[in-house]
């Protein structure tokens, strides 16, 4: 194909990705260092309440927004280098926190660092989950007979296709106090159980979630890389004197290796976005999300204003983070990818 | 069934039951979550949030309430899904062969499908519910057999009721169907026509831009939206330039009056989750594409199509599986998202993923609780009904970009 018909195809498509996406990404990065705000001015006020024999008057400082002609605040774009990051990073407050030997309040009293563990610690607990219960149920439905290989199938979709959201509440709905598997516990231990009250099990619970939601994705690629695995290596295994577990270790495994990574690479991407599970357990008192707090600049808050400096600066930083973590994996597909 | 494995590949019986055993704790896992919000919706606060689970499932005090299911209801509603399901696989061909014309085939096969569809759901919910109530209480009249027309399974539809009339849920239903099929059309047009190329060439060019199109895919969502959101809120002020353009702006103003206000537009909603989209539909399609052998365009080329023929002509109607497959995808990305429907449409155009929010952020009483279930099961019922149709697509679409890409 010549390189101009080549352009032509692919010129739509490269222009969307223009527009919205790349074109964004360079004004979050402007955005991030200038601040809009109302301009204020300073009046005096003179107040006056009714006395004898004169009235007592008072002058007082107020500082009002200034407005224009059509009596809308006028607005101000300002430079403030890195102030907006310092506000979402809040160096000074950690310093202290460090100083006064309270490292790991860091991670409770801030709320990027908070976020950042949370989604870190999040994204890796759940990728060897899922790569593991993924594996664990292909091996077995590769394992049974033909007619129930549909079933199974089906029903371990409806997890990976339900919008997130509700089946993050579908699974709070059984735990929250008076649901039937709470209940169910506290019959089991014999003391009251809320889910919900604390950090830490709430974080199980979305990590249950998440391996719920994303283990039948990995499930249906391993299973579709199991058909082409070699009889014959894996014949010679036997003859060998593998045991099943060998075969499993030192033949299947290996053969599924570059599955295994494009699982991983798919995995960091989606789960270092953890959101809705936020939004699903409403979690957000305890356990909040990197995404979450770009979020909650955004959305208006009580004035009606929404943090766009801010919710920029945070965005920079979750950005840096993502393509931190991927740059080992995406490495070696650049490999796969030029090696054919 | 005689069993053809080699001995050595044979499972002891132990292995044997750990593995249907793990099998059935695993479905168990996946499915319970679901089927209980579904059973659920169904029932009234009492029984809905009861500690005894076949309280649950019975649901004595909504029978009471409200309608119930005999046992006899329960076996008719059986037989007819038996034979909805039965009767057009053994009919189907025989149909189609002798009673459909030959002229526009396809038409008339989507044509039949459509109407036996409406016809077993218009028996479901008008034929089914007459003739149950008749044999009912056909049977109440005799002595031993009335113990089966007695109502067992208690249900009401009230929640139902509350959200999708009293609350208008069909608007923010509609809303959603307007933003799905926008983002489905445009991104399979726009893709299809990148993937082609990008699987027809080997420069580095093409390489580079799948590599940048995968780190788009990483990129969170809430990075973009903080891009759109300014400039979506005063979108106005800042296009009054281009509108007040010699040229430029007379072509313009041919589609609008004044520059637009994007935020709350739904056109503006389904661009973005196109852009969104466009790297993981690049690669979905790539690999369908690279599935076609390069023969075919090129026998095309000899025949004298231009490119674009060749691809309209020959390539695209055998793309159709990837093109289902691909369109499932992006269907269930629009149709699921949250984030950027919830920031960039106001209430008027809410989908119903973030409108879900507002059940149960409201949660006050138990009435409400079960009302946000309903909403959500709603919600669910079209995926389900998309996995039952399309399962095989689904599972291919997930392994071709993977093993084969």
């Amino acid at each position: 194909m010549k390189q101009k018909t080549f352009f032509v195809f692919v010129a739509p498509s490269l222009l969307m990705m223009l527009i919205f996406i790349a074109i964004p990404l360079v004004s979050v990065f402007i955005q991030s260092f200038y601040v809009t705000q109302n301009v204020y001015e300073t009046v005096v006020v003179e107040t006056c309440t009714p006395s004898f024999p004169t009235s007592i008057c008072e002058k007082t400082e107020k500082t009002v927004p200034l407005l224009d002609e059509n009596n809308t605040p006028i607005t101000q774009t300002v430079f403030v280098g890195l102030d907006t990051y310092r506000a979402v990073l809040e160096p000074e407050k950690a310093v202290q926190l460090i100083r006064s030997g309270q490292f790991f309040d860091i991670f409770t009293d801030i709320d990027f660092y908070k976020a950042l563990r949370f989604t870190l610690m999040f994204t890796l607990i759940t990728l060897p989950l899922v790569i593991g219960v993924g594996l664990l149920i292909a091996l077995t439905v590769n394992n049974v007979a033909q007619n129930i290989k549909g079933p199974v199938i089906f029903i371990s979709l409806l997890p990976f296709i339900i919008t997130p959201v509700i089946g993050a509440l579908s699974i709070k709905w059984l735990f929250i106090g008076d649901g039937l598997l709470t209940r169910a516990l506290e019959s089991l231990i014999g003391q009251e159980i809320a889910m919900f009250a604390q950090g830490w099990t709430i974080e199980l619970l979305m990590m249950f979630y998440r391996v719920w939601h994303v283990a039948p994705f990995a499930f249906v690629i391993f299973y579709a890389g199991l058909q082409s695995v070699n009889q014959d290596t894996l014949e010679s295994a036997v003859i060998d004197g593998a045991s099943r577990f060998e075969r499993v270790r030192y033949v299947i495994i290996p053969h599924l290796m570059p599955l295994i990574y494009f699982i991983a690479l798919i995995h960091l991407m989606d789960t270092y976005r953890v959101f809705e599970e936020i939004i699903g357990f409403s979690s957000e008192a305890h356990v909040i999300s990197l995404q979450w707090l770009t979020f909650d600049f955004l959305e208006p808050d009580d004035t009606g204003n929404r943090a766009i400096s801010r919710a920029s600066a945070s965005s920079m930083l979750t950005m840096i983070g993502i393509i931190l973590l991927l740059i080992p994996v995406l490495n070696r597909t650049l490999r796969d990818q030029k090696k054919g | 069934m005689t069993d053809d494995t080699p001995k050595v590949f044979q499972q002891t019986p132990l292995l044997k039951a750990g593995t249907y055993g793990f099998l059935v704790l695993w479905a168990l896992i996946a499915a319970f979550p679901l089927v209980w919000i579904f059973i659920m919706s169904f029932k009234l606060p009492v029984d809905a949030f009861a500690q005894n689970p076949l309280v649950v499932i019975m649901g004595k005090n909504t029978a009471t309430a409200a309608d119930a299911f005999s046992l006899l209801d329960l076996i008719l509603v059986g037989i007819f899904t038996y034979y909805a399901y039965k009767i057009p696989r053994k009919f189907y061909r025989t149909t189609v062969d002798y009673f459909l014309p030959i002229e526009h085939r396809k038409l008339n096969i989507f044509a039949l499908c459509f109407v036996y569809g409406l016809l077993v759901v218009a028996s479901f919910f008008y034929l089914l519910p007459f003739v149950s109530q008749l044999v009912n209480a056909l049977f109440d009249e005799l002595p031993l057999l009335s113990l089966l027309s007695k109502p067992l399974i208690g249900y009401t539809l009230e929640h139902y009721y509350a959200v999708w009339v009293e609350n208008t849920f069909y608007v923010q239903f509609k809303n959603s169907l307007t933003v799905t099929f926008g983002v489905v059309i445009i991104s399979l047009t726009v893709g299809t026509l990148a993937a082609y190329a990008l699987s027809r060439t080997t420069s580095s060019i093409a390489l580079w831009l799948l590599v940048i199109a995968l780190i788009f895919r990483a990129l969170p969502h809430s990075v973009l939206v903080t891009g759109y959101l300014p400039f979506f809120v005063d979108s106005k002020e800042i296009l009054t330039p281009l509108w007040n353009l010699p040229l430029i702006g007379s072509i313009f103003s041919f589609f609008a009056e004044e520059p637009p206000t994007l935020y709350g537009q739904p056109l503006a909603v389904i661009a973005v989750l196109v852009a969104i989209n466009q790297p993981f539909t690049i690669w979905m399609l790539r690999s369908f594409f690279m599935n076609v052998p390069k023969e075919l365009d090129e026998a095309a080329r000899v025949d004298g199509c231009t490119h674009f023929q060749a691809f309209r002509k020959v390539i695209l109607p055998v793309m159709w599986p990837g093109l289902i497959t691909t369109g499932l995808f992006s269907f269930l990305l629009a149709y699921n998202d949250y984030l950027v429907t919830s920031l960039l449409l106001d209430s008027q155009n809410e989908t119903m993923v973030p409108a879900i929010t507002a059940y149960f952020n409201r949660e006050t009483t138990a009435t409400d609780q079960v009302e946000a279930i309903a909403a959500a099961t709603s919600i669910t019922a079209p995926l389900f009904i998309l996995v039952m149709i399309f399962q095989k697509q689904i599972v291919s679409g997930l392994t071709q970009g993977a093993v084969k890409g």
